[in-house]
C-alpha cells in the first residue's frame, strides 16, 4: 500500500491488534493452534444443572472467574481479556488512555433468574410471589448493584471508563451479526474522519437457563449431544441446528496513516463492509437470498473488487438446516461458477455459535486465515449435501495463500452483515 | 449557510401519553388552560407512570399477524416509525424505503409475568429447584416471546411492517444510545454514507420488570407527582413514562429533490459520557454548548431538556442551564421519563416548535413563558445514570 486512502479516496481502515477467547481456550496462539488441528470446544454444560433440557451441550467458557455470575458480568470479563490482548499487541495509547471510540457488540440485558429468586427470597412472600412482591424487597434497598449491571449501559460505560476510549461508547446488538455491526460502525467513524483509532470488541456470555431455552423453543440448536464434539456441524447433510457458544474478540482499527505515523505493525485490512436488511421474516432469510447476495456484492463494491478477489469466505455456517442452505443461494449468485472452488470453511463447527461475538471472533479468524495462508477446516463434515456443493475445507486444515476474504454474519431480525479483510 | 449534507428533519412520529401524532402533541403542549400532565397512579402502586394514549395499532401496523407477533414496547415503537414515514410522505414508498438506513435505540422486551410467577411461586417449594426451573421455562413460556423480547427485533419488526431495508443498526444504553443513535444517523449523512435515516426508538412504561429495574436503583418518584423541576425540593426521582419516537432524517439534497417539507435543521449534534463526579457533566455539557457556538444564537432561543428527575443529575443540568438564562421545558414532565426514545422525542418536540416558530407553553411553575418567536432550540439529553448529549435545532 503505497496510498492511505482507499479507491473511494475514503482513509484505509487497518487493524493493528487483536485479542480473542473462545471455548477453545483463552489468546490468538491457543485459539489458532486449536482451531486448524480440528478441535472442538463443545461440551457438556456444568454451569447449571441440564434436566430435562433437549439441548445440554454448549462452548461455555467456564475457565474465567467472575464474582456475581450473570450474562453481562461475564461478557464483560471477557472484553476485559481480549481488550488487553489487543492493546498489548497493538501498542496503541498508554494504559488507561486509548485514543478512540469503543464500539461493543453485546447481547441484550436483562435481569436473571437469580437476581429474581435472591428479590423473592427477600420479600419474604411464600404462599404466592409475583413482581408486587419483588417490587416490595427492592423498595427496601440493597439491590442497588442489581439496578447497575443490568443496565444496557453499563458493560459499555464501564469498558469505557476503564480503557479510557473517547467519546460517548457505542453498545450494539443486531443478533448474531453484532460483531459484524461493531466492525463496520468503527470503519464508518474512522472512514468519515471521525476518530483514528477504534476500539471493537464483541463479547457474549449468556449460556443460562432460559437463554439455551429460547433458542431451543425456537427449534434452532442441535439437540445431537453425545459426543459433545460432534454437534455443530455446518454444510453436512445431517446438520440440524446450531451450538451455543460463548467468547469474545477485539480489535483495534486504525487509519492507515496513523498506524504508519506510529511505526505500527498492519495485521490486515479492512477493505469493506456491505450490509442490507431483510423485511422478510423474524427469522427466516427471504427465499431467493436477495437480501444476503446484495449484501456480499455491497461489501465487494465497498472493497472496490469482483468475485474474482475473493480467495476465502469465512462462513456464518451455523449449521441449522436454513441458514447453510440459504447462505449458499447467497454465495452460488454472488460468486456464480466459482463458488464451488472458493474454500469456504465454518469456524462454528468448532467454536460453536458465539451469537454476539461471531462477528468479531470470526473477523478475528479470517485475518489470521489471511495472515498465515492457512485454512481452518470445518469439522464433523462427515454426510456431504448434495444440495450445498460447497468446498468447505473439510476437516482437515489446508494451507493456501489469500489476498481477500469475506466474512458473513447472519442474524435474527433480518441482519446481514459482509466483512471484506485484506491482507494489506 | 445551507449545505447540501445538512441533517434535516422531514417526519417526526410521537406516540405518548399525549397522544398519538404530532398534531396531538402540539394541542396537548399548548392546552389554554395550562399544561396538564396525564398520569396513572392506580395500576402500579404507590408508583405513577405516563400511560400511552388510546390508539389504533392498526392504522400503522395493518397485520394482525405481525401485531400478535410484538409485545407492546415493539408494536408502539413500529407504531411511531409508521407515524414519522408518514409524516416525511415517505410511508409506502418501497423503492425508497429499500434503501434508507435504520438506527434503533432500544431496551427489551417484556416477560411473561405469569409464567415468572408460577416459577417464582415454586421454585422454592420445588423437590428439585433447578429442574423445576428448566421444566416450567421449556413447558410454558411461548417458543416466538424470545423474538418479542429481542433488542434488535423492534428494528426487525419495522423493516418487516414498513420495509426500512437499506441498513439495520440496534443501539443499547438508555438515553445515550437514543441520542447516538442521532449523532450517527446525521454524522453518516453529512460524510455521505447515508441520505435518508429512520432513527428513533420506544419504551414500555407500564411493566413491571422496568418499574421493578428502577426500584432498585432507589430512583421511583413516589407521591406527590409533580414536575421535573418541583420534585428536586423533595428528593427528586422518575416518572417513567410510555413513548414511541422516531424521526425521518434526511440530506438538504436528498429532501429537496423529493420536495420534502422540513421540520428543522440539526445544525449540531454531540454526546460525551463521564462518570459523574460532580461538575463533570457540566464540564461535558460546556465543551458541547462551546463546540456549537458557531450555530448558536441567543435571540428566541430555548431548551428543551432531557433531565430524568433523578436528583443530583437534575440538580446539575438545571444549573448548567439557569447560566444560559433560556426558557426551558422539561420533556420528562410532559411524557415522563423514557429512557432509549427520551432524546429522539425531545429533538421531534423542540423541531415541531422551530418549524411552528413557537415554543410550547411551561409545563410546571419553574419554567418560564415565552412570548417572543421561536427560531433555535437547543435539546439536552443527560442520562439519568450516564451519558451527557445536546444537539442544536435551527429553521431548516
Amino acid at each position: 500500500m503505497t496510498q492511505d486512502t482507499d479507491h473511494l479516496g475514503r482513509p484505509i481502515v487497518v487493524v493493528t491488534g487483536m485479542g480473542v477467547l473462545t471455548s477453545l481456550g483463552q489468546g490468538q496462539a491457543d485459539n489458532w493452534k486449536a482451531l486448524t488441528g480440528g478441535v472442538s470446544g463443545i461440551r457438556r454444560i456444568t454451569r447449571f444443572p441440564i434436566d430435562g433440557l433437549r439441548t445440554t451441550i454448549a462452548g461455555t467458557v467456564d475457565f474465567v472467574p467472575v464474582q456475581e455470575m450473570s450474562a453481562p458480568a461475564l461478557s464483560q470479563r471477557l472484553a476485559e481479556l481480549v481488550i488487553d490482548e489487543a492493546l498489548t499487541e497493538s501498542g496503541i495509547g498508554r494504559p488507561g488512555d486509548f485514543p478512540g471510540t469503543l464500539f461493543l457488540a453485546l447481547p441484550p440485558v436483562e435481569m436473571e433468574w437469580a437476581q429474581r429468586f435472591a428479590l423473592a427470597a427477600a420479600s419474604g412472600a411464600d404462599e404466592t410471589v409475583d413482581y408486587t412482591d419483588l417490587l416490595r424487597a427492592a423498595g427496601r434497598g440493597g439491590f442497588e448493584r442489581y439496578y447497575e449491571r443490568f443496565l444496557f449501559g453499563s458493560v459499555a460505560e464501564n469498558l469505557a471508563e476503564r480503557f479510557g476510549t473517547k467519546g460517548s461508547p457505542i453498545a450494539t446488538s443486531t443478533a448474531c451479526a453484532s460483531g459484524g455491526t461493531a466492525i463496520q460502525l468503527g470503519v464508518e467513524a474512522i472512514r468519515r474522519g471521525e476518530t483514528d483509532a477504534a476500539l471493537v470488541v464483541g463479547t457474549d456470555a449468556s449460556i443460562n437457563p432460559e437463554s439455551l431455552i429460547r433458542f431451543s423453543l425456537l427449534s434452532a440448536l442441535s439437540t445431537r449431544n453425545d459426543p459433545p464434539s460432534s454437534a455443530s456441524r455446518p454444510f453436512s447433510k445431517d446438520r440440524e441446528g446450531f451450538v451455543m457458544a460463548e467468547g469474545a474478540g477485539a480489535l483495534v482499527l486504525e487509519s492507515l496513516s496513523s498506524a504508519r505515523a506510529r511505526g505500527a505493525t498492519v495485521l490486515a485490512v479492512v477493505e469493506g463492509c456491505g450490509e442490507v436488511a431483510d423485511g422478510f421474516h423474524r427469522t427466516r432469510s427471504s427465499p431467493d437470498g436477495k437480501p444476503i447476495i446484495a449484501c456480499m456484492r455491497h461489501a465487494l463494491a465497498d472493497a472496490g473488487l469482483s468475485g474474482e478477489d475473493v480467495g476465502y469466505i469465512n462462513a456464518h455456517g451455523t449449521g441449522t438446516p436454513e441458514n447453510d442452505k440459504m447462505e449458499w443461494v447467497g454465495v452460488s449468485a454472488v460468486f456464480g461458477e466459482r463458488a464451488s472452488s472458493i474454500p469456504m470453511s465454518s469456524n462454528k463447527s468448532m467454536i460453536g455459535h458465539s451469537l454476539t461475538a461471531a462477528g468479531a471472533v470470526e473477523a478475528i479468524f479470517t485475518v489470521l486465515t489471511v495472515r498465515h495462508g492457512l485454512l481452518p477446516p470445518t469439522i464433523n463434515y462427515d454426510i456431504p449435501d448434495p444440495a450445498l456443493p460447497a468446498d468447505c475445507v473439510p476437516n482437515v486444515a489446508r494451507a493456501v495463500a489469500v489476498k481477500h476474504a469475506i466474512s458473513n454474519s447472519f442474524g435474527f431480525g433480518g441482519q446481514n452483515v459482509c466483512l471484506v479483510i485484506g491482507a494489506g | 449557510m445551507p449545505h447540501e449534507r445538512d441533517a434535516l428533519i422531514t417526519g417526526i412520529g410521537l406516540v405518548s401519553c399525549l397522544g398519538s401524532g404530532v398534531e396531538a402533541h402540539w394541542q396537548a403542549l399548548n392546552n389554554p388552560a395550562g399544561f396538564a400532565p396525564v398520569l396513572d397512579t392506580t395500576s402500579f402502586p404507590p408508583f405513577a407512570v405516563h400511560p400511552l394514549a388510546e390508539h389504533n395499532f392498526d392504522s400503522q401496523i395493518p397485520k394482525r399477524g405481525d401485531q400478535r407477533q410484538m409485545e407492546p414496547w415493539q408494536r408502539i415503537g413500529v407504531f411511531a416509525a409508521g407515524l414519522a414515514l408518514e409524516s416525511a410522505g415517505v410511508k409506502g414508498n418501497t423503492a425508497l424505503l429499500s434503501t434508507a438506513d435504520l438506527i434503533v435505540a432500544a431496551g427489551g422486551g417484556e416477560r411473561d409475568y405469569a409464567v415468572d410467577a408460577a416459577i417464582l411461586t415454586g421454585y422454592p417449594k420445588a423437590a428439585n429447584p433447578d429442574a423445576f426451573l428448566n421444566e416450567h421455562l421449556l413447558g410454558d413460556l411461548r417458543p416466538t416471546l424470545f423474538l418479542a423480547q429481542l433488542s434488535n427485533l423492534l428494528a426487525g419488526n419495522i423493516s418487516i411492517v414498513h420495509g426500512v431495508t437499506g441498513s439495520s443498526r440496534t443501539f443499547m444504553g438508555e438515553e445515550a444510545a437514543g441520542a447516538d443513535a442521532v449523532r450517527i444517523a446525521c454524522a453518516r449523512i453529512a460524510a455521505g454514507q447515508a441520505d435518508i435515516t429512520l432513527v428513533g426508538g420506544s419504551y414500555n412504561a407500564q411493566r413491571p420488570d422496568v418499574l421493578l429495574h428502577y426500584e432498585m436503583g432507589g430512583l421511583q418518584r413516589r407521591a406527590p407527582f409533580e414536575g421535573v423541576w418541583a420534585r428536586q425540593d423533595s428528593g427528586g426521582g422518575m416518572l417513567l413514562g410510555s413513548v414511541g419516537a422516531f424521526l425521518v432524517i434526511e440530506s438538504r439534497t436528498h429532501a429537496q429533490a423529493r420536495g420534502a417539507t422540513p421540520f428543522a435543521h440539526i445544525a449540531a449534534i454531540r454526546t460525551d459520557r463521564c462518570h459523574r463526579d460532580p461538575g463533570q457533566a457540566t464540564a461535558n455539557a460546556r465543551a458541547q454548548f462551546e463546540a456549537l457556538a458557531p450555530h448558536y444564537d441567543p435571540e428566541g432561543a430555548a431548551v428543551i431538556s432531557g433531565a430524568s428527575g433523578v436528583a443530583a443529575i437534575t440538580r446539575e443540568e438545571q444549573a448548567f442551564l439557569a447560566s444560559l438564562g433560556l426558557p426551558v421545558r422539561a420533556s420528562a414532565t410532559a411524557v415522563g421519563a423514557s429512557l432509549e426514545p427520551s432524546f429522539p422525542a425531545s429533538l421531534g418536540l423542540a423541531a415541531l416548535s422551530v418549524q411552528r416558530g413557537a415554543l410550547f407553553g411551561p409545563l410546571e411553575a419553574a419554567e418560564q413563558t415565552m412570548t417572543a418567536p421561536l427560531r433555535q432550540a437547543l435539546v439536552t439529553s443527560w442520562g439519568h445514570w450516564r451519558g451527557e448529549a445536546l444537539a442544536l435545532v435551527t429553521a431548516a
